[in-house]
């Protein structure tokens, strides 16, 4: 069942760019990807758009839909009423360097700024034990796909560029959780890490980052909160401050 | 022109960085060369996330009577013993050892009740071998590999000041050309889609790990990066495929809503207990259990469903059968005119297991399904059929080395390799033969450039690579990259696919000579920043390059073997088995030459029953016994 939809789709960088309307053809059970793809195949064929597995599972396809920041993939046009013009624009936390693509190189920096997993140096490989219970918690924060959604609509950066410096986003918020929660990791500060290096409390628990996450990761409720508390817990406590310093002295923090 | 391009130079390129080519990559730097990893999408994003089920490898943790032989032979059945039996042979045997380096590096598998890593039964696998993370398994052997390539930039930042001084990342540069001075590889050519600008690696080994070339076909489950492009590539620059005409067709796509079609339905569910049907409701796969494998799969539903609660006491479900069987079955089915309306045939799992299970087993389908076709899988059954999934055909290799036959200072590992999975690849092979080969290439390569040393590239070959770039430009007016691919696809599906005639071949060669005469004329619009048009007209060039070799091989080999049904020729055939098909191009076309291949030693020969080796193998092959 063809159906004609109106686009507004941006075209141009963000200096030199605007929306331009277009008519195209959609057929049942289509999602905007499809639509992009076919407005590239038969009207403009040199409109940018990042996509890779269209199946919701790279986290390519990023990108605001009426305002909304989704995966192009994931998103069904029938959700759009007959008559709705939708506008597509590329994500805003990040510079645009041509059409819907923008340069997210911040989040790469930042991954590289989060110490990487330590292996017990006394574990050979093969010897790990762990509950399943145990691992389920990192493994919910690795299931997130880099779509970068969540570190696009986080108003600390969205816009804000002045705080991209000290402020690595929800995205590196889950991924030092995860190693927090990792049954294995011997490095012991990343709470710390997170509230010192990383910027964990500018977040003030909005929760739009767990509300874009495709993945459905609980963000704010299973990593950024249990981390804040915790740190809550170690900075305030004149009882575990002490505790703490006495143990950092002793190099056991 | 050449004098804005920009310029590195490292010990080792690595194109693609999928699971084999972080994995090559690892392993080069930490050998202590610097590592330049070329991707064609953002880093962290290649199709090595799209597998689901999980990585094959014989810990025996599940069941202890797996051992690396078991896992040999089962790979030598999956492939019909086309397989280079010695990559079957390191790959069965360094499997675990890979999968444990990953746990080294922070992976977080999915557990036994003692607490080691779990394993899942999959088709043609004897005993649950697949270690796996729910059915993302793929995600977290790309994650964990990329994270650990930022643990060796973060020691590098301390060691030199530079997290980049020596493994760096060029997300978004596509690799137009393999370039080579006297005739050894000197570096890699190509350029940025950030901003269209050219880019010259000069290193004196490449290894390509690009994957496969789904593309080239209409229905798959491939994302745009499978275009051949590492089959290409290595191609133009002298070397060797071996055996293109097996292509896997995974039997389980989705096949509805339309915008969907192609996109995987992980083989876990069979494996976790999902049973196929027809428009009947019969269970049709116990009439497909072919002669070779009647031992193994259960003839009737009640021993198959006791399989699943006792599983040494009867034999396995038919819908575990090897991949290539299950999607010819499924294709015999809806020809037959029992498929569902969408033209699929029916796959559920709501029956066998609760709903709270299959969400927390099988997340991603659950997933999937709800929110792309409007199904509840915990409720209902899924349409499925086959889709064009992997190519087992690539890159001819020296197994130890990865490198490629012909051509000094390239390698090879991965989907792009050829000879590892024979005529056809068992699931969960996939992701351990990146880790396996991944490695070994980077060895390869290390080994090469410590006894080489480097190779300038030359003005003269830098401008020939840059001319090449700019050709799509100077034509105006010229074909439309976009209508030749959806052409190409038609011909590769209705001529190229599942079930092959002669006549079809011969038809598919001819068109395909004819698309390839005219995207020389290609023309594109717009500047080259970018441009998907501009980007197409390469992939399509190396897609052109891939079916040319697909279709040629597949007229040559007549018999039906795994991943190549010919229905004028629908037998196995004891003598086709000796024989491999090697491509190579010519700067005009592509010839096939054939190959004996390499025979069984006797240690390995005598690892199976003179009976079941009776099935595949010549009488003067088996009064041989191997070759030693």
């Amino acid at each position: 069942m063809a159906r004609t939809l109106k686009l507004r789709i941006w075209r141009g960088s963000d200096q030199d760019g605007a929306l331009q309307d277009v008519t195209v053809e959609a057929n049942s059970g289509e999602v905007v990807l499809d639509i992009i793809h076919r407005v590239q195949a038969t009207q403009m064929g040199d409109l940018a758009v990042r996509w890779n597995c269209k199946a919701g599972k790279c986290g390519s396809c990023s990108m605001e839909i009426n305002g909304k920041p989704r995966l192009a993939c994931m998103t069904q046009v029938s959700a759009y009423a007959e008559d709705e013009v939708i506008t597509i624009t590329p994500l805003r936390a990040f510079p645009v360097i041509k059409d819907l693509v923008t340069d997210v190189s911040f989040n790469y920096k930042k991954a590289l700024e989060v110490r990487a997993y330590e292996h017990p140096a006394d574990l050979a490989p093969g010897e790990a034990r762990m509950e399943q219970i145990d691992v389920e918690r990192s493994q919910e924060f690795r299931k997130c796909i880099e779509c970068f959604l969540c570190q696009n609509t986080c108003h600390v950066i969205r816009d804000h560029e002045e705080n991209k410096k000290s402020f690595a986003g929800p995205r590196f918020f889950i991924r030092l959780a995860e190693l927090d929660m990792h049954p294995l990791d011997t490095l012991r500060n990343r709470k710390q890490s997170a509230q010192e290096e990383h910027g964990l409390g500018m977040c003030n628990i909005t929760k739009c980052c767990t509300e874009v996450c495709p993945e459905h990761i609980r963000i704010t409720d299973n990593a950024i909160i249990p981390m804040k508390e915790r740190v809550v817990d170690v900075k305030y406590d004149p009882l575990r401050w002490l505790g703490s310093v006495i143990r950092k002295r002793e190099g056991i923090l | 022109m050449t004098a804005q391009i920009e310029r590195h130079k490292y010990d080792i390129v690595v194109i693609g960085a999928g699971g084999a080519g972080l994995r090559a990559a690892v392993e080069a730097r930490e050998a202590g060369l610097s590592v330049a990893i070329v991707c064609k999408s953002l880093f962290g994003k290649a199709h090595t996330v799209m597998a689901e089920g999980g990585a094959a490898a014989s810990m025996g943790n599940v069941n202890d009577n797996d051992n690396w032989m078991v896992h040999f032979r089962d790979t030598m059945r999956g492939g019909k013993f086309l397989n280079h039996y010695r990559m079957a042979e390191l790959h069965a045997k360094e499997a675990p050892d890979r999968i444990w380096e990953l746990e080294t590096w922070g992976a977080l598998f999915d557990r036994t009740k003692e607490g080691k890593i779990s394993q899942r039964n999959f088709g043609g696998h004897e005993y649950p071998r697949l270690a796996h993370v729910g059915d993302r398994t793929g995600l977290e052997l790309i994650r964990t590999m990329q994270q650990r390539i930022v643990a060796l930039q973060q020691k590098d930042g301390r060691d030199f000041g530079d997290p980049e001084k020596k493994i760096r990342v060029f997300a978004e540069v596509t690799i137009t050309e393999i370039l080579k001075e006297n005739g050894k590889v000197a570096g890699a050519y190509g350029y940025r889609r950030e901003n269209g600008e050219e880019v010259l690696f000069e290193a004196p080994a490449v290894v390509i790990a690009t994957g496969g070339v789904g593309k080239t076909f209409k229905i798959t489950s491939n994302s745009w990066e499978g275009t051949g492009d590492g089959h290409a590539l290595a191609l133009k620059a002298g070397a060797n495929l071996v055996d293109m005409e097996f292509l896997q067709f995974h039997p389980t796509g989705m096949v509805w809503p339309l915008s969907v079609k192609g996109i995987l339905v992980t083989e876990s569910v069979r494996g976790e207990g999902g049973i196929l049907t027809n428009s009947l409701g019969e269970r049709f796969m116990f009439k497909y259990i072919p002669d070779v494998f009647k031992d193994k799969y259960a003839d009737n539903e009640a021993e198959a469903d006791r399989w699943y609660v006792d599983q040494d006491n009867n034999r396995r479900p038919p819908e575990l059968l090897p991949r290539d069987e299950v999607a010819r079955a499924i294709n015999s089915e809806v020809k037959a005119g029992r498929g569902t309306e969408h033209g699929g045939v029916f796959l559920d799992v709501s029956k066998r297991l609760s709903a709270e299970i299959i969400k927390k087993r099988l997340p991603s389908m659950w997933h999937q399904f709800y929110e792309l076709a409007g199904v509840d899988i915990t409720k209902e059954a899924m349409e499925v059929g086959p889709t064009c999934h992997y190519v087992m055909g690539g890159v001819e290799v020296d197994p130890d080395s990865a490198a490629a036959v012909g051509v000094d200072g390239l390698f090879a590992a991965g989907e792009v390799a050829g000879g590892m999975h024979g005529s056809n690849r068992l699931g969960g092979n996939s992701l351990t033969d990146l880790l396996v080969f991944g490695r070994r290439a980077g060895m390869g390569a290390v080994a090469y450039v410590k006894s080489h040393g480097e190779n300038p590239v030359s003005q003269s070959t830098l401008d020939r690579a840059a001319a090449r770039i700019e050709a799509p430009f100077s034509r105006v007016g010229g074909e439309n990259a976009y209508s030749l691919h959806q052409e190409l696809q038609e011909i590769t599906h209705n001529l190229v696919g599942i079930i092959r005639t002669g006549a079809e071949l011969t038809e598919a060669i001819e068109k395909i000579a004819e698309i390839r005469k005219r995207s020389a004329n290609i023309s594109v619009t717009g500047d080259r920043k970018f441009n998907p048009g501009f980007h197409l007209a390469f992939d399509l060039d190396n897609m052109l390059l891939v079916a040319e070799s697909t279709a040629k091989s597949a007229l040559l080999r007549e018999e039906s073997r795994g991943g190549h049904t010919r229905d004028d020729f629908p037998g196995m055939n004891s003598t086709w088995r000796q024989v491999n098909h090697i491509s190579s191009f010519d700067g005009e076309k592509v010839n096939i030459k054939s190959q004996p291949l390499p025979v069984l030693p006797k240690e390995l020969f005598d690892l199976f029953d003179v009976h079941e080796l009776e099935k595949y193998m010549t009488p003067e092959e088996i009064s041989k016994g191997g070759s030693n």
